[in-house]
């Protein structure tokens, strides 16, 4: 790890290395550069009350590269918004310059250079140095801090430990609340144990019991912080047995049920809530539409999305709050409430530089502790890329790529399907691929790899039906993830068209020749919500894919067309 | 390994399958659907609003679709609700079911689960005492599921 003198050293290094071939007005700010803990940290203290918001940190404990998407399309009235806006438009959007830690931490642009000098985000370590020093400086009554859910799944230990390693961890920052989603795929039974033993609150208000009908969760909370009554309603992501195995938790039914969030406000302000927060799984255009239609909410911490935002989206008086993903980022909300309510406000999207951010010492060595068992498996190197091996965007990205050679290959198939997940970590060009990577890209407790026919009708009811719960116009009906990943197959996708209308030129790549509606193909895939779906675990098949094929490079996948 | 289409799909809802697997299945046109409304309003074209439809925006298993319905009413002796009936209109046959009610009912509030065999509206009309009739409908979605996250 850099000291933060190494850090400074380190960038300028590299600028004068890329020296005349990059933009001189970049380089030179990058030169120019020299971050301190207390840098990232600053923000105009204001008021009495502060939200500290993480979500969707997918068991990352580590520091680690993420790339943010290039492209993120927005439909319907959303078109063109944030978080919509992507790259270059990103950066004028936000008056961001090209080549600085912001351009870096929060867009794709000239990522593998700017990542070589800005080195790693995140790391529970230094996620836990800027909690304390936020708690120190506002003192901790005065504090809450919120967890988004996607908390316990996405990496190899936390899948083997179901998700006790990150329960460890997060005890031990002492959250005050927690909502979910991935959380659920460790089936009821795990759910419900862990849930009975945690030290603070895991809330969802549109958790209903299957039977019944009735409220299965604790759905909100009225915490007494920074002198005011704060209620925090908890949202799990609505679509969670459509997108997850429903076979895995039977007895709970989710949904967005909007009319229960806005009675759970009348409740909270009836009890006195001067401050009333949605903490929030429903991905950031479900909640925009949510808060446009429900009044009374100050704060949403929204999640589920991976949307990370340097300043609060405003709907009817409510701020939308999207703190990335990763751990690369901590939200810091100040609020200054008056007469009974908030009367300003004061954020800062804290990106956590894993070379700047001081790790906390009794945090890396509670992280050590949990990984030890594993360290050995972890560090295992499997192979190496040649290429950014990447996976957030809405269509394929380069590990989706590498996903899907090694189905079709070691699965022997003509066309492999691979879930547009907005989790996985990057990888930079010549980095080693090792264990503990390759399960960040697929660590879950459903990796089983199929292999079976399906006409060319399916496939396409398939895009069709993956593609309206990404592109729907209205967000109530759009699940977050990405579009599915195909490999072996190409095809044209018009977003805004409507469903069974945004498909076409579906291709077979290694023939040329068109997909035949009434034709079988052997398709391969992962991640099946089904139970009791049969093949080997994902993991394996790309283990074995790289074991004879070590050296990656894959260039940017070219098949997906987008039309319109 | 042998799986089945249906078990390998990634079918979240078990009514899809029967879209996606028996084409040749029939379903009603939208004129059964406006004949019903028709035959329970007395050929009165019913108003918006009154009666609300509660159902998921997409349904999380399409064989067992959480459906309520309540109509704002006094439901005194004078002004009460005799009867809603629920409708879809992309199943083979759009009739679900009839709820009637007196000024004894209390509150014309009711509830049941109904089988969607794909994306499509489910329609309450509800027809109070002095013969006006209301109409609600909703889109519930019946997706394939999965890939999400």
């Amino acid at each position: 790890m850099f000291s933060r003198r190494e850090f400074l050293m380190a960038a300028t290094a590299t600028s004068a290395l890329l020296g005349s071939g990059m933009a001189g007005s970049w380089s030179r700010l990058m030169a120019q550069q020299s971050l301190t803990e207390d840098q990232l940290l600053a923000i105009e203290p204001t008021g009495q009350l502060t939200l500290i918001h993480i979500t969707d940190i997918h068991a990352q404990l580590k520091p680690l590269y993420f790339r943010e998407p290039s492209i993120n399309l927005g439909i319907g009235d959303v078109n063109g918004k944030p978080p919509h806006v992507t790259g270059a438009d990103f950066l004028k959007l936000y008056n961001i310059q090209p080549g600085t830690p912001d351009a870096y931490a929060l867009t794709s642009e000239d990522f593998v250079s700017l990542a070589r000098t800005y080195g790693k985000m995140g790391g529970m370590d230094r996620v836990a140095t800027v909690i304390k020093r936020i708690r120190a400086e506002r003192g901790a009554d005065n504090c809450l801090l919120l967890d988004g859910g996607d908390t316990w799944q996405g990496s190899y230990t936390s899948n083997v430990t179901r998700g006790e390693d990150m329960i460890t961890v997060m005890n031990a920052l002492e959250p005050d609340a927690m909502t979910g989603h991935w959380e659920f795929t460790y089936g009821t039974d795990r759910v419900q144990e862990v849930i009975d033993n945690l030290p603070f609150s895991f809330l969802g208000s549109n958790i209903y019991d299957n039977e019944w009908d009735e409220p299965a969760f604790e759905a909100w909370k009225m915490f007494e912080r920074g002198g005011a009554k704060v209620a925090v309603i908890g949202q799990a992501f609505p679509y969670t047995p459509i997108a997850n195995p429903r076979w895995m938790i039977p007895g709970w039914s989710f949904g967005i049920r909007e009319e229960d969030i806005a009675k759970h406000v009348a409740e909270a302000r009836d009890e006195g809530a001067e401050v009333v927060v949605l903490l929030s799984h429903n991905g950031f255009d479900v909640d925009r539409k949510l808060a446009s239609r429900v009044d009374g909410i100050d704060v949403v911490l929204t999640g589920h999305t991976h949307d990370a935002l340097p300043e609060p989206v405003i709907v009817n008086d409510t701020l939308v709050i999207a703190s990335g993903s990763n751990g690369k980022f901590v939200s810091r909300v100040d609020l200054d409430i008056r007469d009974g309510k908030v009367a300003g406000y004061a954020y800062r999207l804290i990106p956590i530089f894993s070379d700047v951010i001081s790790p906390d010492a009794d945090m890396a060595s509670l992280i050590d502790e949990v990984r030890a068992p594993y360290e050995a498996d972890l560090a295992r190197v499997l192979g190496k890329t040649e290429n950014l091996l990447y996976r957030r965007g809405n269509f394929n990205g380069t590990f989706d790529d590498l996903i899907c050679q090694a189905l079709l290959e070691e699965r022997d198939a003509q066309i492999a399907l691979s879930p547009g997940f907005r989790w996985g970590t990057s990888l930079l060009p010549g980095q080693d691929i090792t264990f503990e990577d390759l399960h960040n890209a697929c660590a879950m407790t459903y990796p089983a790899a199929y292999r079976s026919t399906m006409t060319g009708q399916m496939l396409k009811d398939i895009l069709e039906d993956v593609g309206d719960n990404l592109f729907n116009k209205d967000p109530y009906y759009q699940q977050g993830g990405d579009m599915v990943r195909v490999g072996g197959m190409g095809y044209t996708i018009d977003p805004d068209k409507d469903i069974g209308e945004r498909i076409s030129g579906m291709t077979l790549l290694a023939t040329g020749e068109a997909i035949d509606p009434a034709k079988d193909y052997v398709v391969t895939g992962w991640a099946s919500v089904n139970e009791a779906t049969e093949g080997p675990p994902i993991d394996e098949v790309v283990e074995s894919y790289l074991l004879k094929n070590p050296v990656v490079k894959l260039p940017d996948n070219q098949s997906v067309k987008l039309a319109g | 390994m042998i799986i089945t289409r249906r078990q390998m799909f990634g079918l979240t809802a078990g009514a899809a399958a029967v879209l996606a697997f028996n084409p040749q299945l029939s379903f009603a046109a939208p004129d059964e659907t406006e004949a019903a409304i028709k035959a329970f309003t007395g050929g009165a074209t019913p108003t918006e609003g009154t009666v609300s439809l509660d159902t998921p925006e997409i349904a999380e298993n399409g064989n067992t679709v959480p459906v309520g319905v309540s109509v704002d009413s006094p439901m005194t002796a004078d002004n009460f609700v005799e009867s809603v009936l629920i409708l879809a209109d992309g199943n083979p046959n759009p009739a679900v079911a009839t709820f009637h009610f007196t000024a004894m009912s209390g509150a014309a509030d009711a509830k049941t689960r109904i089988r969607l065999a794909k994306t499509q509206n489910v329609i309450a009309v509800a027809k109070m005492n002095d013969g006006s009739t209301f109409i609600d409908r909703k889109e519930v979605k019946v997706t394939i599921g999965g890939c999400g996250g």
